[in-house]
């Protein structure tokens, strides 16, 4: 799947899913709500997800505390715009009730002490129920547009992959060596399992396993829903609507994570449809730094001295970001690439959030 | 406050902060003070991607100790390595006698339902092997490059809850050892990163509560990172400026002069602000590391931020209690 380039102003206007990625600091949270804003504002029904635990959407957008289900967030613009933070144990409670066949099995599954630790402990539970809760607002809550705000990895397959992966652990060989024991050939296998079983909870305590398998057991059954909601996260992630916009900052380190990243999403063919580049330092003029150190140099002990010194940093600064960027540029062709210069304070109203709009959408 | 005592207060050093403050700078810097000291220092990664050994000019690390800078007249060395905790896990198998079991622990893919079953198994693993480190005296200072915070306190805070949900066996007793390292200020000490901005003095004050509070570690200085040096002489005009110096303005300098020089002292302002911020909500003393004016760095800029590092530290005053150790 190749995305034709297309600008910011565009993507937003009819991409029905936007994917924000890269790795933190770099104010992705802050991005992803910028561009749900501008959703609104073209008309559009449009709802943010984040799932930064910092809790900084809230921050950004003035709201005390969000909770699993959207907010709507008034304002004069012709759309709507929603926000939400994302609350993985309780996406994933609502999956399990979904899922189960009964109240009984739903019950027997929340209050398993392995399933309590899921949400926190699995890699990938978090990532998992975004894309849950991504495939639950497209589909069933009618947003035209959804904006997520991936959690922070090194991998930006981690978000792609991650239905995948639990699928297959909630479908576990373990559980089911020790689980299927009837057929004849299969009980050597268990024996040895058994053993190892053994060995294991010798290491972690009995308990613990106990736990753990009891989860199995109970989730006997569930597991052909988790495939097939995971497979429609799947389709939707890779559908035509969908775009990955990737975040980054011009420093060297940044660059290098969103470079890793970018490769990542080509091995999986996603093309990054946009590339947003925040916290650029800003040029002041055409010039040279070794000439403006020279002119440092020449008024040495002056008052003019170090209004070139520092003329002269920013310049190489600049110059540097701008080495770094030109690669990146490159490597994501072709991709808009925005940016948006360093900002004077923080972002945690709408009123910087409109500042940063006009940085990206030109108005 | 003498910086060799400042670094010998306890071998190992926790850097920790949120993504994109400079942590794997500061460690690196840390390292490079150590060694400025005439102390050894090892320096360890736990999450793969992070480019400290480029810091060095070296490649990238892995789970056997490399040479990132060798000791040289009074310096003493720089290593590094990874602490991963798949083999970690290996490790410690094969250390019981579990060499067998640790391939079919990998290949089944129960080390995922293991770590699930006793959430924080992974995080025990790696300061498990942090703390056999500082046992056998792998080097003076031992400095961990910690994951980005908010998992940093899950991090740290793991082995309380590992000590609930695991009250039997080796893994009990490793999860002991540890939380007695950690919450011994003679042995391990936290420090944390942060920027002079709004965003990351929030969270490192919310971060520095939690450790404090929950897990009972001992809080080192907070590292303020990218703080802009304070250029005198900003609010002078150009042309002014200019006359008194004899030399004539290019084209167009006016101009850029005045903007440069505006852009300078806003952002010096504001980060002066958020400093004094950072002062109220969390009192505990402040290294500040200058900005450097530099898109990527290099070997060069980690020994500028050892230097700062150690002015920094020669300024703080010496602490009271803790610091009166038992003579050696």
């Amino acid at each position: 799947m190749t995305a034709p380039p297309a600008d910011l102003d565009q993507l937003v206007n009819h991409a029905r899913v936007l994917v924000c990625c890269g790795s933190g600091g770099v104010g992705k949270t802050t991005t992803a709500a910028t561009l749900a804003l501008q959703g609104a504002k073209l008309g559009r029904r449009a709802v943010v997800v984040t799932i930064d635990p910092a809790k900084r959407l809230a921050d950004t957008l003035g709201i005390g505390s969000l909770t699993n289900t959207p907010i709507r967030i008034e304002g004069s613009w012709p759309g709507e715009l929603w926000a939400m933070m994302l609350d993985t144990k309780s996406t994933f409670d609502q999956l399990v009730i979904k899922h189960s066949t009964d109240a009984a099995q739903a019950q027997r599954i929340l209050g398993n002490r392995f399933y309590r630790n899921i949400s926190g402990a699995l890699s990938g539970t978090q990532e998992y129920m975004a894309g849950e809760k991504l495939y639950e607002l497209h589909d069933e809550a009618d947003f035209d547009l959804v904006v997520v705000d991936t959690p922070p990895a090194h991998n930006a397959l981690d978000f792609i992959d991650a239905s995948r992966r639990l699928t297959n652990f909630l479908d576990h060989r373990l559980y089911r060596m020790l689980m299927t024991p009837t057929r004849a050939y299969l009980r050597a296998v268990n024996l040895a399992a058994q053993a190892f079983v053994r060995t294991v909870s010798k290491v972690i305590g009995g308990e613990v396993l106990e736990d753990a398998l009891a989860f199995f057991s109970a989730f006997e059954g569930m597991e052909e829903g988790f495939r097939q909601r995971a497979e429609g996260v799947q389709a939707l992630l890779a559908a035509e609507a969908t775009a990955f916009v990737l975040v980054a900052s011009p420093r060297a380190d940044a660059v290098a994570e969103a470079r890793f990243f970018a490769d990542r999403l080509r091995e999986s063919n996603i093309a990054v449809a946009a590339l947003i580049v925040n916290r650029v330092h800003p040029q002041f003029s055409r010039g040279h730094v070794e000439s403006d150190r020279a002119q440092a140099r020449l008024a040495l002990g002056t008052a003019l001295e170090p209004l070139y010194t520092n003329l002269a940093d920013l310049r190489a600064l600049a110059e540097g970001e701008e080495t770094n960027l030109a690669d990146l540029g490159a490597q994501v062709e072709p991709a808009s690439v925005t940016r948006v210069p360093l900002l004077e304070d923080d972002v945690h109203d709408l009123v910087s959030l409109d500042r940063i709009a006009a940085h990206l959408f030109g108005r | 406050m003498d910086p060799g005592q400042f670094l010998r207060a306890s071998r190992v050093v926790i850097v920790a902060g949120k993504g994109g403050v400079g942590k794997t700078t500061v460690s690196a810097a840390l390292a490079r003070m150590a060694a400025r000291q005439g102390l050894s220092a090892l320096v360890v990664q736990v999450e793969p991607t992070s480019g400290l050994a480029a810091l060095f000019g070296r490649p990238p690390l892995t789970y056997v100790e490399s040479m990132l800078a060798p000791a040289a007249g009074t310096v003493g060395e720089v290593r590094g390595r990874t602490i991963t905790p798949d083999d970690a896990l290996l490790e410690y198998l094969e250390d019981h006698g579990l060499r067998r079991i640790s391939k079919r622990l990998v290949s089944t893919g129960a080390m995922d339902v293991v770590a699930t079953a006793a959430p924080g198994i992974k995080d025990i693993l790696i300061l498990g092997k942090v703390k056999a480190l500082e046992r056998s005296g792998a080097a003076d200072l031992i400095v961990i490059d910690a994951p980005a915070a908010g998992h940093a306190v899950t991090f740290l805070l793991s082995v309380r809850g590992l000590l609930d949900a695991v009250r039997v066996g080796p893994i009990n007793a490793q999860a002991r050892e540890v939380l007695e390292l950690l919450t011994d200020p003679e042995r391990c000490t936290v420090v944390l990163v942060t920027l002079p901005e709004e965003t990351p003095v929030n969270e490192v004050v919310e971060t520095a509560f939690a450790l404090e509070d929950r897990v009972g570690v001992s809080l080192g200085p907070v590292v303020v990172n990218g703080v802009y040096p304070m250029l005198q002489g900003l609010e002078t005009p150009p042309a002014e400026a200019a006359a008194a110096a004899e030399v004539s303005l290019r084209p167009g300098d006016e101009v850029a002069l005045t903007a440069a020089a505006g852009f300078r002292r806003q952002r010096q302002a504001l980060q002066q602000g958020q400093l004094e911020r950072l002062a109220e909500l969390l009192p505990i003393p402040q290294l500040r590391l200058p900005f450097l004016f530099a898109a990527s760095l290099e070997p060069d800029h980690v020994d500028v931020l050892a230097g700062a590092l150690l002015e920094e530290v020669g300024a703080l005053s010496d602490p009271a209690v803790r610091t009166e150790e038992p003579s050696t």
